[in-house]
């Protein structure tokens, strides 16, 4: 409703009506990073395209490349064991392109529950996973998460029993961590594409279970 | 060809050296179990200031028991361990047989 300021009595600021937009940059390596893509750029090192095409091919990679993964796993054992001895090639194989890293892909048991972490920045099987979330870099969870398993994974919801051994795996090199959660109960008949449905982000870094087919986790 | 065997006790070097180092502070100084060899890398440490990083150093996951890392003060139930990828070059045979893999 349009109206003229000072023609009636005001209980709201007008200078607070919009929402803040994105942070302007104030820190000296947002500016490097400024400075150096425009000076790329201008010298034609490299286009305003490509950079750009780059930022969006990483957006598009989601934990969906993860999940068909586990689910070909839990469907077939040979592809599993496969995965289990060389996961570069087989996620290759499935159009998944992994360079300058290895891939190690470890298995959730009754016995033994794996959890990732980078404890010295934010290591993550990006080709298969995507970007990873804002917890996973945050200091908190990279300095609990090696101190206190069983308290974030708690905090997750996540049910561990005491006898399982809880594992972290502190992705410190040249390594990135795929888990394979343990495939839930109930879910013989199902097609790999339901069985991928199953499968989350926090379950492929450890913090989760996979889901049961209702819907509930393991 | 890697120095060490899976199960072998070693004992990372408790030092702390300036630059891009891949070793975790919390393990530095701590005897774990060789539990996997991944092969061999070009050196991180080296190749973060534009050098070549060669020769490759092994690389293994070494784990290591929650107890022996936080003597009690985490959230952790009696069997947990946390594990750290290491390069040969921060890794000793250590005396302690205990095998903990």
């Amino acid at each position: 409703m349009p109206h003229d300021a000072g023609s009636h009595d005001h209980d709201h600021d007008h200078t607070k009506t919009f929402q803040p937009d994105i942070k302007e940059p104030t820190e000296d390596w947002e500016f490097l990073e400024i400075a150096l893509r425009e000076l790329l750029i201008e010298k034609d090192v490299i286009s305003a395209r490509e950079i750009a095409d780059t930022i969006e091919a990483w957006d598009q990679k989601t934990p969906e490349n993860g999940a068909a993964i586990v689910a070909k796993a839990w469907a077939d054992p040979d592809f599993k064991a496969r995965l289990l001895a060389d996961g570069n090639a087989v996620a290759a194989e499935l159009g998944y392109k992994i360079e300058g890293t290895k891939l190690v892909v470890v298995e959730n048991t009754s016995d033994l529950h794996h959890m990732v972490v980078c404890t010295l920045c934010s290591c993550y099987p990006r080709p298969i996973l995507g970007i990873p979330p804002l917890w996973y870099k945050s200091r908190a969870y990279r300095s609990r998460a090696v101190r206190e398993p069983r308290a974030i994974l708690a905090e997750f919801g996540t049910d561990v029993a005491d006898g399982t051994e809880v594992r972290v795996l502190d992705s410190t090199a040249d390594i990135r961590y795929l888990v394979l959660p343990r495939r839930p109960e109930g879910t013989d008949g199902m097609s790999e594409a339901e069985l991928a449905g199953l499968v989350t982000r926090d379950a492929m870094i450890g913090t989760a279970t996979a889901k049961m087919p209702d819907g509930s986790r393991a | 060809m890697s120095r060490f065997e899976i199960g072998d006790r070693v004992r990372v070097a408790r030092a702390f050296p300036p630059g891009h180092v891949r070793t975790p502070v919390f393990v530095r100084g701590l005897t774990g179990t060789v539990v996997r060899y991944f092969g061999h890398f070009r050196n991180p440490s080296e190749l973060a200031y534009g050098m070549t990083g060669l020769p490759e150093l092994s690389l293994y996951q070494v784990a290591f028991d929650m107890d022996d890392v936080w003597s009690g003060d985490g959230a952790y139930a009696a069997g947990d361990t946390v594990t750290a990828d290491i390069y040969e070059n921060w890794l000793e045979p250590a005396e302690d047989k205990k095998n903990a893999a």
